[in-house]
């Protein structure tokens, strides 16, 4: 019984996780400008990969591969945020600016739909 | 007899795609940067193709665990270990060819190189021996 | 089609999906990462295929080192790729060709995961069978690597060592002293130098898990000493080539090159000073077994010495380069 309870918890986790990163992955393509962009990419790198690190580590249970587990989400907790800082930091010194929202509050690329009603 | 025999060399054929296009890369391509890039392309697919040769249906990573398990061969693993260690020296060296002729000739595109050889060796860009020029 | 199959076609159709970016892509930085990119995915599929020593090491070398001194490189050389004026029919023609020969040329190999290839009939399962008794270290691939292949593992330390002296032979008499590739202080970034202040131990830390490890899972002398150079490397990003080299000295680290091959070849000549061939380790200890564990250990530390400071030289001959392009035209 307990196993199948691991089981479920392990694979909830896991697809979760798996979802996260795929949210993050179409976030990617679809957002307009860079900062949005690396604000998707942020839900992948740490949401995403420790969701999934917990759904190995519920399928481990207490054993030396869970620490290992633990200390790799550790590690992923410091780096991912500060990699995307380092990234969103070096667009900023090199001079790229967040591109200015029209009245709509639409970013300036989208408002295909509602037709021609760009400023 | 088909069906068994794309199901059991897919993999190989996929692996042969992707050395194709790292060998187009280092043909084709003029930048010696992207030569660089394209052979390591080469070299990484065909250390993919090695390693399914020596995996096993069925099989787990050659580490002895204390049961009796069948394991995947251990011999290519070994042998591409080096190759990869190799492959990563002779990439260092490269680049570092590709920093010194960008300090002697400024550019690192192929025919650009060519053309200043050229000049230097015959006094034109064609190549060609004309002291008419 | 079973699930294993699905995952290694679908991992394989990202390779050549980024292999033909790479191929199409004229921005050199795009294409580095894209090569990262493919270094990664690579070691993805090698954990599928049983390969858990060989995508560490591709992981560390592929995606960490090899990324790091393009990137260097780009600094140094160009930007962008020149668009391709002439014809591309004859190197396609070729190259379809000799795709097609090959793809002859696998309809005679055994199917992917066959037990029965003949790869797995002489060699291998001696190793196998043998490493428990005669090595006594349960990760096979570190005793075929250390021990009954010992030749080519000394053979391999041995081009590392003559591609970093050839590395510091061509960039050598270039580097620039105190600044070399005007990697700025970063005295405004708190973030990177606090997570890098942090993190710089427990990576030198798991560079001696790996090496150390080497004989009970994967790890080994490569990926350790790759690890180890990562962690100077950042902190020479982050905190400037000068201070990176009060840290560890040019000079000191070349020493270091010489100092793994011959801790190698030293090991041999022991082994024959006490009467037996060159690099049988079984003299080593106070029995075979023992030996071997002693001689395993000390190759593999002169491997990871050799190629973290390989690592870490070459690393400063590319940062220490005059860049021709000043920051304000980057």
């Amino acid at each position: 019984m307990s196993a199948l309870l691991i089981d479920a918890a392990s694979w909830a986790l896991l697809v979760l996780g798996s979802i996260f990163v795929l949210i993050g992955a179409l976030g990617l393509v679809r957002m307009p400008d860079f900062y949005t962009r690396m604000h998707a990419a942020g839900i992948t790198d740490t949401l995403g990969a420790d969701l999934i690190l917990l759904g190995l580590m519920v399928q481990a249970g207490f054993s030396l591969v869970t620490v290992k587990l633990v200390l790799i989400g550790a590690f992923l907790f410091f780096t991912s945020p500060t990699s995307t800082h380092a990234i969103a930091n070096a667009a900023y010194t090199a001079g790229l600016r967040a591109s200015p929202m029209d009245e709509e509050g639409d970013a300036p690329d989208e408002g295909g739909d509602s037709a021609g009603e760009r400023p | 007899m088909i069906a068994g025999d794309f199901l059991g060399l897919f993999n190989y054929w996929i692996v042969i795609v992707l050395m194709m296009l790292g060998l187009y890369t280092v043909v084709s391509r003029g930048n010696l940067v992207k030569k660089i890039v394209g052979l390591n392309i080469f070299q990484t697919s065909v250390f993919l193709l090695y390693i399914s040769m020596g995996k096993v249906t069925g099989g787990t990573a050659p580490i002895l665990t204390g049961k009796p398990e069948v394991f995947s061969n251990p011999l290519p693993h070994v042998l591409i270990l080096t190759a990869i260690v190799v492959g990563v020296a002779t990439t260092a060296l490269g680049l570092a060819l590709v920093v010194r002729i960008k300090n002697a000739y400024g550019t690192i595109e192929e025919d650009e190189v060519q053309a200043a050889d050229d000049e230097r060796e015959f006094g034109n860009t064609a190549g060609t021996r004309d002291e008419a020029r | 089609m079973t699930i294993a199959n699905v995952i290694d076609i679908a991992l394989l159709v990202f390779l050549g999906l980024t292999a033909f970016a790479i191929l199409k892509l004229r921005a050199l930085f795009a294409v580095v990462m894209l090569s990262s990119v493919f270094s990664l995915v690579s070691a993805c599929l090698l954990v599928h295929l049983d390969a858990v020593d060989v995508a560490f090491t591709e992981a560390a070398v592929g995606a960490g080192i090899s990324t790091v001194l393009m990137l260097a490189t780009l600094a140094l050389t160009a930007r962008r790729e020149k668009a391709s004026t002439r014809t591309q029919a004859l190197p396609l023609i070729v190259v379809f060709l000799t795709g097609l020969a090959l793809v002859y040329g696998t309809l005679d190999m055994p199917r992917f995961g066959d037990p029965a290839a003949p790869i797995h009939h002489h060699v291998a399962p001696k190793y196998i069978h043998d490493t428990e008794t005669e090595i006594g270290i349960p990760n096979i691939v570190t005793a075929v690597l250390a021990s009954y292949r010992g030749f080519d593992t000394l053979g391999e330390v041995t081009v590392i060592f003559t591609a970093g002296i050839g590395v510091l032979l061509l960039l050598g008499a270039f580097i620039r002293e105190p600044d070399g590739l005007k990697i700025q202080t970063m005295h405004h970034h708190l973030v990177l130098r606090v997570v890098t202040k942090v993190l710089i131990g427990p990576i030198l830390l798991f560079a001696l898990y790996v090496q150390a490890h080497g004989d009970y899972g994967p790890g080994g002398g490569f990926q350790a000493g790759v690890i180890f150079a990562a962690a100077f490397i950042i902190y020479a990003l982050v905190f400037g080539l000068e201070n990176a080299r009060l840290a560890l000295p040019g000079h000191a680290v070349r020493v270091l090159v010489a100092c793994g091959v011959l801790l190698y070849g030293g090991v041999g000549i022991v082994s024959i000073l006490f009467g037996e061939n060159y690099l049988n380790y079984s003299v080593l200890g106070s029995t075979p077994v023992h030996g071997q564990h002693w001689g395993i250990l000390l190759v593999e530390f002169g491997v990871g010495l050799t190629v973290s400071a390989v690592m870490v030289s070459t690393f400063y001959a590319f940062a220490g380069q005059n860049p021709p392009i000043s920051d304000e035209d980057w």
